[in-house]
């Protein structure tokens, strides 16, 4: 019966084409994060002044990799990732088929999209860097291109939404499974924290660059971005949590403790959309009023993920208990280290302790004047995207890719040594970035040709290197195991996906049955952002040009 | 919820709600302030920002002045990629106004070592306030991507 409301315990597989949509989905985007690595490694060794970049193909200046590297890794990796995986999670927890017309569609746009905004970029017409401010303007495939990435995540929501919406029709009365619960909340966040981006891109940059504008003003254009830009945090993260939460307790040998709290925890991070001005703290034209609170509301946020932490930390505890471990610390040794999945996603959990405190210290409003867009930026979020995310990717492929090929891992013992090696590079690697960024090292400049520069810098930016040097190296190996596996990997039965238990399963009556009710919290989320944003967009309406593009200086 | 879970997150959130309470204080008390100077310049389709800046005041004086005794004015002009002007003097222990502002795309303007970090924004005028009290040669650099020579956009503050 508990299993029953995290997933559909019966079996259910989905049917092989529209497991084949979802693999796509998986592959195109490691196929990306294999072009973004390349492109990461002349990055990381610039910081130690040793210029790769000359020799790279196609690629002529280190911005122009810049660009390929963060708009690749972090729009179209993710968003291809999470369509992929959070449709299969989806649609095996509600144990219903997808809507067909959707899923072709959803992967179609991505691809196309992708392929606009490679084109752009390649060709050196958008080396505008990924968060591409105006007045710089890049070629309107460009912006096309991320618009598209874009609308196939909503396509993503959509197919997720369809099939709710059938499975509450055959279930009246029913808790939403929590796989699915997880899944879909993920989605319903985004089509909330995307509509900035979306404004900022269709409304005005796409227009302009294609001359139908003559101006745009930066100041609104940038904080339309920055609405986007810091949930897309949560785009990235949310999909991990539901490995974290509803696959890894299981994988590890334990048992997740309590729906409620889960549930919670990803209610919150719709409520807490509006905190994208903690990006602009030194930003001019934004008051110090509503800079601070946005530090609260960022605070708050902070919240459900050390929820995460005591939640996901006590089901790898029961693991380990179960497994004969005991005392106070005991147990972490016996969870199954062995098993690569698990050893990278708990890796990439203590990551991610690192990166949340790191980022608490980029939100500390005042503080904020110490490191922004110093080094210390990427420092932060190469542990939290750059490793938290990264590395549980690469863990929650150690199975998928063999539950998609009905084929065993190519090798465990090389997956084990990937993972950790992964693990070490990126703490070298944020080392060095943060250090740097302390004694006032920029990031996005290309350090090999910089006209200026601080003793200070010297042993940060080898460490930079160093990391980064070996984090390409385990990426490598990554690929190297997931294609041997896809080619080579030994032919198993059809597995399916490792679904956890919950010791508390959800209340039927009470307060937690509204918990499914996503519309409430929907609402709330729009009252916030019209609280937070409506009076500063107001003030930029109606809509004054201040100025003129520069198509790519 | 168990009993050690509502403990953690009580703390948790104690913890969070301390570390708010000392930003405030440091802002409040200690007069930590960021800059959020709001004051806009215009310019319609067709005209040039920069050559609407330089009729604007402050920015038809640039450069470094005294506004009262051992108080000073530093009023700089980023464009790609340089800073108008590259250099800035100014007598140790004085307290200065750095006003700036983007005659084209977005710039940073920030003095590594200080608390001087702000985003020069075409269209705004940023403002800062800030006292040196080491005597030196302190950077000035661009820290936020503004094109192909990005990395060559700095200037000095000279400290004597």
């Amino acid at each position: 019966m508990s299993t029953a409301i995290v997933s559909e315990p019966s079996g259910f597989a989905l049917p092989q084409g529209q497991l084949n949509v979802i693999r796509w989905n998986i592959y195109f985007g490691f196929a990306v994060l294999a072009v973004g690595v390349i492109m990461g490694l002349g990055q990381a060794l610039s910081y130690a002044r040793v210029n790769i970049v000359q020799y790279y193909p196609v690629v002529h200046s280190y911005y122009q990799g810049l660009t390929i590297h963060g708009v690749l890794n972090a729009l179209v990796l993710t968003s291809a990732f999470a369509n992929g995986f959070l449709l299969l999670t989806t649609a095996r927890a509600l144990a219903r088929k997808l809507n067909n017309a959707l899923l072709q569609a959803e992967l179609w746009t991505l691809l196309i999209g992708s392929l606009l905004a490679a084109y752009a970029m390649l060709s050196g017409k958008a080396s505008v860097l990924y968060t591409f401010y105006a007045p710089l303007e890049a070629h309107w495939t460009f912006y096309l291109g991320l618009a598209l990435v874009v609308i196939s995540t909503w396509m993503t929501s959509a197919a997720q939404l369809v099939a709710l919406r059938a499975w509450r029709k055959e279930h009246p009365g029913e808790r939403v499974p929590l796989l699915a619960f997880m899944s879909i909340t993920t989605y319903v966040m985004w089509d909330i924290a995307s509509i900035g981006i979306a404004v900022e891109v269709v409304v005005f940059l796409l227009p302009w660059s294609l001359g139908l504008i003559a101006g745009v003003d930066p100041m609104l254009d940038r904080t339309l971005f920055w609405f986007t830009g810091h949930p897309i945090v949560y785009f990235w993260l949310l999909p991990i949590y539901v490995s974290w939460y509803g696959l890894i307790p299981r994988q590890a040998g334990g048992v997740l403790f309590s729906d409620t709290v889960t549930r919670v925890a990803f209610v919150l991070f719709i409520l807490l959309i509006p905190v994208g001005f903690h990006h602009q703290f030194v930003d001019p034209g934004v008051s110090e009023g509503l800079k601070f609170t946005i530090a609260a509301i960022t605070f708050a946020v902070f919240f459900p993920s050390l929820m995460t932490a005591f939640s996901v930390m006590y089901a790898l505890e029961i693991g380990g208990r179960r497994r004969g471990g005991s005392g106070l610390v005991g147990w972490f040794f016996k969870i199954p280290w062995g098993d690569p999945s698990v050893a990278a996603q708990v890796l990439a959990m203590i990551a991610f302790m690192l990166g949340g405190i790191s980022g608490l210290m980029n939100a500390s409003y005042v503080m904020n004047m110490e490191i922004h867009n110093t080094a210390y930026v990427p420092g932060h979020f190469h542990l939290t995207v750059g490793c938290a995310v990264a590395l549980s990717y690469m863990g929650i492929a150690y199975w998928l890719i063999p539950y998609m090929e009905r084929r065993e891992l190519w090798s465990r013992r090389l997956a084990l040594f990937q993972a950790f090696l992964y693990f070490f590079a990126v703490m070298i690697f944020s080392r060095g970035l943060i250090a740097g960024g302390l004694e006032g090292m920029p990031r996005r400049t290309n350090m090999v040709y910089a006209t200026y520069g601080l003793p200070a810098w010297r042993i940060p930016g080898i460490m930079t290197g160093v990391g980064g040097s070996l984090m390409f190296v385990s990426a490598m190996l990554f690929f190297f195991i997931a294609v041997m596996t896809v080619v080579a990997g030994k032919k198993t039965e059809a597995g399916d996906v490792p679904f956890t238990a919950t010791v508390q399963t959800p209340p039927r009556i009470g307060w937690q049955p509204r918990l499914d009710r996503l519309s409430y919290f929907v609402a709330a989320s729009v009252v916030l952002v019209i609280a937070v944003y409506g009076p500063f967009i107001l003030g930029h309406l109606p809509l004054r040009l201040t100025t003129a593009g520069l198509l790519y200086p | 919820m168990e009993r050690y879970e509502k403990a953690f997150l009580a703390a948790c959130a104690a913890v969070l709600v301390l570390f708010l309470c000392a930003l405030g204080y440091s802002n409040l008390v200690l007069g930590a302030h960021l800059p959020s100077h709001d004051e806009r310049v215009y310019c319609s389709a067709g005209q040039k920002l920069r050559k609407v800046l330089l009729k604007t005041p402050p920015f038809d004086h640039i450069g470094v002045r005294e506004i009262a005794p051992g108080k000073y004015e530093a009023v700089l002009i980023a464009q790609i990629w340089l800073f108008t002007p590259d250099e800035i003097d100014l007598p140790v222990g004085a307290e200065v106004k750095f006003v700036a502002t983007s005659a084209d795309v977005i710039h940073g303007f920030f003095i590594p070592g200080t608390r001087v970090n702000m985003m020069l924004i075409p269209g705004q005028v940023s403002e800062f306030d800030y006292r040196f009290t080491k005597p030196g040669e302190y950077l000035l650099i661009c820290h936020e991507y503004c094109g192909r020579l990005h990395h060559t956009m700095s200037g000095k503050v000279v400290v004597k």
